[in-house]
């Protein structure tokens, strides 16, 4: 009788047992970014609604976010159930099959109210094969009382050489305000963001129809040549030292008078406690050459499910929680309007409060609107992307040309030569990846 | 010993201050920026006066998981040093006291390893990780140190060996001593003072080690390394944050080197002056 209690009474440990670890465990890789940040904070609620999914959080920095994920996904080795992804990675492990598609999305999610620049974006084959956290594009961010003070005017659609122009008259180097501030530390996701822009916008092409490269192209000639003359007349010294973030530092401490960057710029600069110029900055397009297409860029951080996880179900409701209306709605009563993630969904453009919060908002969703992958540069292109070229080997590639590019920027080789270098590389390249006989 | 002039002596006196202050410059300045707002820390004047904020510092300790990444670390440095003396000793011992005529080629192919980058490992590694289910493991990432500074402990320990005189391991075995016994009341406490410098130099070297720990796991067993990466933003402000995530990581290891400099001196020393 005494065994037989025992046993039931361990039977029933077992079975509680087995229920108390009924809970999946599932592993997020991200990065460091305020939006990610005030999601992995209002997680607690997911797992409050979901009490059988716990989360489990992996920060990174970007690039060894990339290698982290590649590694895992190559040799299937599932540790990760849901990656933080770049728009550009998503199209290419889309097309290899890396990725997990959402096909059962609740009607509550109302897919039809993303973006269509971004959805588009993230769909491969006609299937979502990852939902947008934030999105971005590129615009003008000027300092209002700087041209004020001169009685200059930003257009609302400035071109390259009345940027140029105000650039000059704003600059005052004796008192550290610099006419303008662009991206230049090399890299395919530094100053190239920015010089593809130019570039494009001044008719350039990275690759002609049979993937020869264009480096040496007229407009591109034109294109570095502007912006290498610009940054000398009237950029801040050591360019080549700043990327994204350091131009922001510089803007953010009022050294620039104009800087061409990312859209989501706009909410640190607005923010007191992050910038010493909030309350006189303005916003406008992005500048543009001789056409506006790909004169500004489209970006997004998407949450993907890679196919090597073995918890692809819950990682995929956690997603779509991440990134539904009601998610936003969370986030407004938490932190407020302005803490919402910009550029993924249309209401969120619509909704009133949002656009008193963030008065920056119709400028952000005029580029993004605006910014089309498919169709980068006016002529016919074999890629997609604006700011980056959507085949694998554009990340050395990419990297590669910059490094060129911040040469000519450092006065160490002219652009004609940094660009025939440029080509030179990229021409081979191609050639080893198969592109080029 | 004639004692040098006292103009050499000064000169020779600021120029280690100079050294010093240069090689402890980037630990101050880390420090003092970990204690600025964001906004103070980006700016382009460098700011030495300011009103110190500790906020930063607090969301590491509270929101930030430190504790458990601080655990991980002391684990696995401490844990790889012991590994690695537990078989660097015996190598060592051999090598120094029973050498053939392929002990040097063995020592230097030993170190040659050092000398492939580890990502050009990563992958091969990676899979053995994987299928013996060691990935997020706090014993892969032992192993892994183990492995990366077993060469040096080697041949740390093989010069210290080698100073200490044959003549008195000869002697006791004479007397009739064995293996043990010479290891343990002998050689041991004879090259103490090295077996110290290499495992200080171990445990520093496995504590700030950052590519194994990064590719190799997740959260469970993420060591501080781990956790200063996860602070570097590509967009946004984050110096202040990062600091104060990076001073929190090498506190303890600073503790442990500024408690024991005169043994890691005395060990690194050891020998260099017959």
């Amino acid at each position: 009788m005494k065994a037989k209690s025992i046993f039931a009474g361990l039977l029933g440990l077992a079975v509680t047992g087995t229920a108390g670890h009924a809970a999946t465990t599932i592993t997020i890789a991200t990065v460091n970014n305020s939006d990610m940040i005030v999601m992995e904070k209002l997680s607690s609620q997911f797992e409050a609604q979901n009490p059988d999914i716990r989360l489990h959080w992996v920060t990174l920095e970007e690039n060894v976010l990339r290698q982290r994920v590649t590694t895992d996904i190559a040799t299937h080795s599932g540790q990760l159930d849901l990656i933080t992804v770049g728009i550009y990675e998503v199209p290419i492990w889309g097309k290899l099959g890396w990725l997990s598609p959402f096909t059962a999305i609740p009607a509550s999610y109302k897919v039809d109210d993303l973006l269509p620049s971004i959805r588009n974006a993230l769909t491969v084959d006609g299937k979502l094969d990852a939902v947008p956290f934030y999105g971005e594009s590129s615009f003008t961010i000027y300092r209002t009382d700087l041209l004020q003070a001169k009685h200059l005017t930003m257009p609302e659609n400035p071109t390259w050489s009345q940027i140029a122009d105000l650039a000059g008259k704003i600059s005052d180097p004796a008192h550290g305000v610099y006419g303008i501030c662009l991206r230049g530390k090399p890299g395919w996701g530094e100053n190239m963001g920015t010089i593809a822009d130019i570039a494009n916008s001044f008719g350039g092409r990275y690759f002609d129809m049979d993937w020869h490269p264009l480096l040496t192209s007229a407009p591109w000639k034109q294109a570095v040549g502007f912006y290498v003359k610009l940054l000398k007349d009237s950029g801040p010294p050591g360019v080549v030292s700043n990327g994204y973030n350091e131009t922001l530092a510089l803007f953010a401490s009022g050294k620039c008078g104009m800087w061409v960057d990312a859209t989501v710029s706009a909410s640190f600069l607005n923010n007191p406690a992050t910038s010493k110029v909030a309350g006189k900055v303005g916003y406008a397009a992005a500048p543009y050459a001789t056409s506006k297409v790909g004169s500004h860029y489209l970006w997004a951080w998407t949450l993907a499910v890679p196919k090597t996880s073995r918890k692809a179900e819950a990682a995929k409701r956690f997603a779509l929680w991440a990134t539904s209306p009601a998610y936003i709605e969370l986030v407004a009563r938490t932190n407020g309007w302005g803490a919402v993630p910009p550029g993924t969904r249309s209401s969120t453009y619509r909704n009133p409060d949002y656009l008193k919060a963030a008065p920056y908002a119709p400028a952000v969703l005029a580029a993004m609107q605006s910014a089309d992958p498919n169709h980068p540069v006016t002529q016919p292109v074999p890629y997609t992307g604006i700011s980056y070229v959507g085949i694998p080997e554009w990340q050395d590639i990419g990297t590669d040309i910059g490094q060129q590019v911040a040469a000519a920027v450092s006065g160490q080789m002219s652009v004609d030569d940094a660009l025939k270098q440029a080509q030179d590389d990229t021409t081979r390249a191609m050639t080893q990846g198969g592109y080029l006989r | 010993m004639r004692r040098a002039p006292a103009a050499t002596r000064l000169s020779l006196s600021v120029l280690g201050w100079i050294v010093g202050g240069i090689t402890f410059f980037p630990i101050f300045w880390m420090a003092i920026t970990s204690v600025k707002t964001e906004a103070q820390a980006i700016s382009s004047t460098p700011l030495l006066f300011f009103r110190p904020t500790f906020e930063n510092l607090a969301n590491m300790i509270d929101g930030g998981d430190y504790l458990h990444f601080a655990t991980n670390s002391v684990i696995v440095s401490f844990g790889s040093t012991a590994a690695a003396l537990l078989l660097g000793i015996p190598a060592a011992y051999a090598m120094a006291y029973y050498p053939t005529h392929r002990t040097k080629d063995l020592l230097l192919w030993m170190l040659s390893t050092k000398m492939m980058p580890s990502v050009g490992v990563l992958v091969p590694v990676y899979l053995i990780f994987r299928d013996a289910g060691l990935l997020d493991t706090r014993i892969g990432l032992v192993g892994i140190y183990t492995l990366a500074n077993l060469p040096i402990a080697v041949w740390m320990l093989y010069s210290f060996f080698r100073d200490v005189p044959h003549e008195i391991l000869e002697a006791a075995r004479m007397d009739g001593a064995g293996f043990l016994q010479q290891m343990l009341w002998l050689l041991l406490p004879l090259a103490a003072p090295g077996i110290a410098a290499t495992a200080l130099l171990t445990i520093i070297l496995s504590w700030n080690e950052t590519f194994w720990s990064i590719n190799l796991t997740s959260s469970d067993a993420a060591p501080l390394t781990a956790f200063i990466a996860s602070f570097s933003s590509p967009e946004g402000l984050f110096w202040a944050r990062l600091s104060a995530a990076s001073l929190l990581a090498i506190a303890p290891i600073l503790a442990l080197g500024w408690m024991t400099q005169r043994q890691l001196v005395r060990g690194l020393t050891f020998g260099a002056v017959k």
